[in-house]
């Protein structure tokens, strides 16, 4: 009994610049696995948002882009337009796709383009600070919540997988976590679905990956993954919520 | 087949995720930092570790590495 | 092939095509939708990219991105989708990705009028965008330049990487005049592979590349800065282009006028002749970079007494006339805004209150 396990090909040896505890570090690793799995890594280009993983870039061994700040998908439109040999995959946070990027992201994901975006869902801000998010919890205090998400005042937080699951267009879309090892292999799973409905031209595909911010929840990282079991969770359900077929 | 575990105290950033996923509980937190100021993980009971890969999966930051070694 | 009787919009979306550059984003926007339709039947034909984004703002990104990967691609809108365009400009500009831009301006500011205007001058040449970036901006006086300026961006944009704009109004849009797409204008797409994310298989290097404007580290920042600026201070010496009408002979002032309004000022001119009035006309037709030698050596001629700045605006070039003749002679504007194309008419008269003030 007994595996190994190394760093995938298609991540760099940089230490990342995430806060002890952050998923992004799992989810970048998993991401990695996947294009190493697939044997795309030459043939891939990555487009990171403006947010935490702005940084991104150094942390993938493939070609990068930077988007400005929640125009990841239109970019990546872009790029998949004159060069629908290429894989293309963005990689946004909340701030990013669900709040100055929602124009973008329904709009690629109705006219169906053939990318793949992998959204991190910690229901804040983290690079700026931890503001409110579309996806901060009611009553979750923020820096700029700090009585509570308010939502008589700025209304519920955004479901993003069912919100784009109701477009017509076909589309892979689902909702996964990686704050324990069950769920980390679910996330692979989904994420390599939704490369390999890319890679069979098939339909645009969405992971949501909800994940933790222990920095700017001002918790531990074991109070965050427990804090996300507990409030995110029950909210942000988890599975599959769309289905090309 | 023998297995050879490696966690990189340089590149642990003391968060403590895999401490609490070890299935044989090996894992626990150092008292002495690492050169950033992080109190990284460590084989407290290596003899139990299963090599089950569970804390790589679960680390952030790749610290953690198991390779096939020869049979001792 | 002879010449062919086009409107201006879809001749420079022909000229696109004929140049090599085979793939479109862009919003509908009065006055110049007409490219997008013309393309959203021609691209097809020759196996091009058109796509209509949900905004200009998509668009920008769309560019950007296509861009990026080492894809010729061009856009065109109108003022106001420039400007929700600007944004994309400074990052383009800063992560050095070559795109062409045709804004055919339309009366400003605000939602404004559907009709020509010049407005956009500063928007173009001083930098709608953050940041210290600059475009090379052209501007057209006729469909058949229009047709030649799009042609040569692209391998302009290449040579630089850099945006490169066209400034057209909407009358250079709207009218319809016989062109022809000069077939030594086309050319093959070039200096993308060292920088450009084409996928490493498409490269021996095997290591990746990255585009990005994102610089921390300020003492990077300013590199790029420098490097940036560099690039302009060659532009500024190699790529000004200019023409001139009646300035062969001796003339009192000289106007400085470009695109549709250089056109009126020359028939102006012409009427002004047979009354003894002696004025030339000095037509820029790279804006940035501006002609500032051209315009200060001509403004230094004997016989010259003053410059006039004529443009449908409210004075934006005469600043830029100001700074290039150092103030050895005095400098007028004369101009209507707001979709008014004043009449060769109305020029002679600005110009012959001036004149008469100024050189009699």
């Amino acid at each position: 009994m007994g595996k190994v396990f190394q760093k995938p090909e298609a991540m760099s040896s940089n230490h990342t610049h995430y806060c002890p505890g952050c998923t992004h570090g799992i989810i970048h690793r998993l991401i990695a696995e996947v294009i190493d799995e697939l044997g795309i890594m030459g043939n891939t280009v990555g487009i990171a948002p403006v947010g935490c993983a702005v940084l991104a870039y150094n942390y993938f061994e493939c070609d990068f882009q930077e988007a400005a700040h929640g125009r990841a998908p239109a970019m990546a439109t872009g790029i998949k337009r004159v060069r629908p040999d290429l894989t293309v995959f963005t990689y946004q946070g909340d701030g990013d796709l669900a709040s100055i990027g929602m124009g973008e992201i329904i709009h690629a994901a109705n006219r169906g383009e053939k990318f793949t975006t992998i959204f991190v869902n910690n229901a804040v801000y983290g690079m700026t600070g931890g503001q409110m998010a579309p996806t901060t919890m009611p009553n979750q205090k923020t820096s700029t919540s700090p009585f509570g998400r308010d939502v008589e005042s700025v209304g519920m937080p955004m479901k993003v997988a069912e919100l784009l699951s109701a477009l017509q267009t076909p589309a892979f879309i689902t909702r996964q976590t990686v704050i324990k090892p069950k769920y980390i292999t679910r996330t692979k799973k989904s994420i390599k679905k939704a490369f390999e409905y890319q890679l069979a031209n098939k339909c645009f595909s969405l992971v949501e990956v909800v994940s933790t911010c222990p920095t700017n929840w001002g918790m531990t990282s074991l109070d965050a993954i427990k804090w996300t079991e507990e409030t995110l969770l029950p909210y942000y359900e988890l599975g599959d919520k769309k289905l090309p077929e | 087949m023998a297995y050879k575990y490696e966690l990189d105290p340089e590149r642990c950033k003391g968060c403590g995720l895999c401490t609490a996923v070890c299935p044989k509980k090996v894992l626990d937190m150092a008292d002495k930092v690492n050169s950033k100021g992080y109190f990284p993980a460590y084989q407290k009971n290596p003899g139990d570790c299963v090599f089950c890969t569970t804390c790589c999966m679960m680390c952030p930051d790749v610290a953690i590495t198991i390779s096939e070694t020869e049979a001792a | 092939m002879g010449k062919i009787l086009m409107k201006g919009n879809e001749a420079i979306g022909e000229a696109a095509i004929r140049a090599g550059c085979l793939n479109y984003f862009a919003y509908p926007i009065t006055p110049q939708s007409e490219v997008a339709e013309y393309l959203s039947k021609r691209l097809p034909e020759v196996d091009g990219v058109f796509l209509q984004a949900e905004s200009e703002v998509a668009v920008a990104y769309m560019i950007f991105g296509a861009s990026g990967a080492g894809e010729r691609v061009f856009t065109t809108s109108s003022s106001p989708g420039i400007s929700l365009m600007c944004e994309g400009l400074s990052y383009v500009a800063c992560a050095e990705c070559p795109a062409v831009y045709v804004n055919i301006i339309r009366g400003g500011p605000g939602l404004g009028g559907i009709l020509p205007s010049q407005a956009d001058y500063f928007q173009a040449t001083k930098g709608g965008g953050h940041g210290d970036y600059r475009l090379i901006v052209m501007a057209p006086d006729t469909v058949q330049e229009a047709v030649e300026m799009v042609m040569r961006a692209f391998p302009l944009a290449e040579k630089y990487r850099n945006p490169v704009m066209i400034l057209g109004d909407g009358l250079i849009g709207q009218m319809m005049e016989p062109v022809e797409f000069p077939d030594h204008l086309k050319t093959e797409p070039s200096n993308k592979n060292d920088w450009a994310t084409t996928g490493m298989d498409t490269r021996k290097s095997k290591t990746k590349n990255i585009v990005k404007s994102l610089f921390l580290d300020p003492a990077e920042l300013y590199k790029k800065n420098i490097i940036l600026k560099e690039k302009y201070d060659i532009i500024k010496e190699e790529e000004v282009m200019y023409d001139t009408y009646n300035m062969d002979v001796d003339y009192k002032m000289l106007i400085v006028s470009y695109g549709t309004m250089s056109r009126v000022c020359s028939t102006a001119i012409d009427l002004m002749k047979a009354d003894g009035f002696e004025v030339g006309m000095l037509r820029p037709q790279t804006l940035f970079p501006f002609p500032e030698k051209e315009i200060f050596a001509a403004a230094q001629k004997e016989s010259v007494k003053m410059l006039a700045s004529i443009e449908m605006s409210m004075g934006q070039m005469v600043e830029d006339v100001e700074r290039s003749v150092k103030g050895t002679r005095p400098v007028e504007w004369y101009g209507k805004a707001g979709g008014e194309v004043p009449t060769p008419e109305e020029v002679i008269e600005a110009v012959t209150s001036m004149y008469n003030k100024e050189c009699a």
